[in-house]
């Protein structure tokens, strides 16, 4: 497959380095060049430096022949624009976002795009650990969340 | 009519003001505490802290009775997600965005938002209405200042466009010399017609500048 990667933080960097472990295409854009030291060595993939909400950027990446696209960076809304433009533009069949934010990835998850909230992921497999002693499937809480607090 | 603006950088905040004394009920979201303060201290109540992206807060700031939301910070991702949140959650009537990149323009209406507002753009066009008149650029003078080379760019309102030079009823002591086209220098004949965004070189002595001006502009 090819795959298109906004954003070399832990989580980008992490998840280019394991498809390119199972012999997958992919890209990793990111504005700071420094931040690609977190693929290590080992990592042969492609590296883009630039600002992941500019279409042209995205054009360099491959994110036109992109079977999956994946916006990991810092900021929600950087992460949501991308992905619209991936899923709108560029018509990537698979576009996800990692948003911390419950309620905007509810709401962008109903718009079409794969929403990751690590917010609600993390503490409801926290709270299941700490409540029966056993980890949890890695689920999506995002559910439960919005039913106790909206 | 009530509006939200949400941004308290200079757009925002004479935004603000203007509606404000047009006497419309306006308030301004502004998510930095330190700016938040400077704000206040002159708008009073009309400004509040908050993030204008979230829901809670958006409901706090009244959107559900907004009759326009305008985004005005300096990120197109946050406006964007602004606008989107206020007619997801609140079907607010009308959906402003500050556009900083002109390019996100087509994006943004076909995401849904209402009307873009991007101050490059219209910075640029007026701009280019000064300069497309006919601007003369001097590029060197010659004989102590007696003569200079000047550079006269070629824009779509000029009244020469699609002219041959010989149509040009150009004043003495003034002689082309060149054409820079498409950044290839063009030695032009009577018959060389001029184009948009050519560059005209001429010779000209300076006492007759402001005639060869005014055949550009």
């Amino acid at each position: 497959m090819n795959i298109v990667i906004l954003g070399c933080g832990r989580v980008g960097s992490t998840f280019a380095r394991l498809m390119y472990h199972d012999s997958h295409t992919v890209t990793v854009v990111d504005i700071q060049s420094e931040s690609f030291r977190r693929l290590g060595i080992r990592f042969k993939g492609n590296r883009i430096i630039g600002n992941g909400i500019d279409e042209d950027v995205l054009k360099r990446a491959g994110v036109e022949n992109a079977d999956v696209f994946f916006a990991a960076t810092q900021g929600d809304n950087r992460n949501i624009m991308a992905a619209q433009i991936a899923q709108h533009i560029f018509k990537v069949p698979k576009v996800i976002a990692r948003i911390y934010d419950p309620i905007r990835a509810d709401r962008y998850r109903q718009l079409g795009i794969i929403t990751l909230c690590t917010t609600t992921i993390a503490s409801g497999l926290l709270r299941d650990y700490v409540t029966t002693n056993e980890w949890g499937l890695a689920k999506d809480y995002s559910q439960e969340y919005l039913e106790q607090n909206v | 009519m009530y509006i939200i603006i949400v941004g308290g950088g200079n757009i925002g905040y004479f935004l603000a003001k203007q509606l404000c004394a047009a006497r419309h009920e306006v308030l301004l979201l502004e998510k930095d505490r330190a700016r938040y303060r400077i704000l206040a201290e002159e708008l009073g109540e009309v400004v509040m802290q908050g993030d204008g992206c979230q829901a809670d807060q958006q409901l706090e700031a009244g959107f559900g009775r907004a009759d326009s939301v305008v985004a005005a910070t300096g990120s197109d991702d946050d406006n964007l997600v602004v606008c989107q949140m206020a007619k997801m959650e609140f079907n607010v009537p009308r959906t402003i965005s500050r556009v900083n990149d002109p390019r996100n323009e087509k994006l943004f209406h076909k995401l849904g938002i209402d009307a873009t507002v991007s101050s490059t753009k219209i910075i640029y066009n007026l701009i280019e209405q000064e300069v497309g008149g006919g601007e003369m650029i001097p590029l060197a003078a010659l004989n102590r200042g007696n003569i200079e080379i000047v550079e006269i760019e070629i824009g779509t309102k000029s009244p020469v466009l699609n002219k041959e030079i010989r149509e040009l009823n150009l004043p003495e002591e003034a002689l082309i010399i060149s054409i820079i086209r498409d950044d290839h220098a063009v030695l032009p004949s009577g018959e060389t017609m001029l184009m948009l965004h050519d560059s005209v070189i001429a010779l000209v002595n300076a006492d007759r500048e402001p005639e060869l001006r005014n055949v550009f502009a």
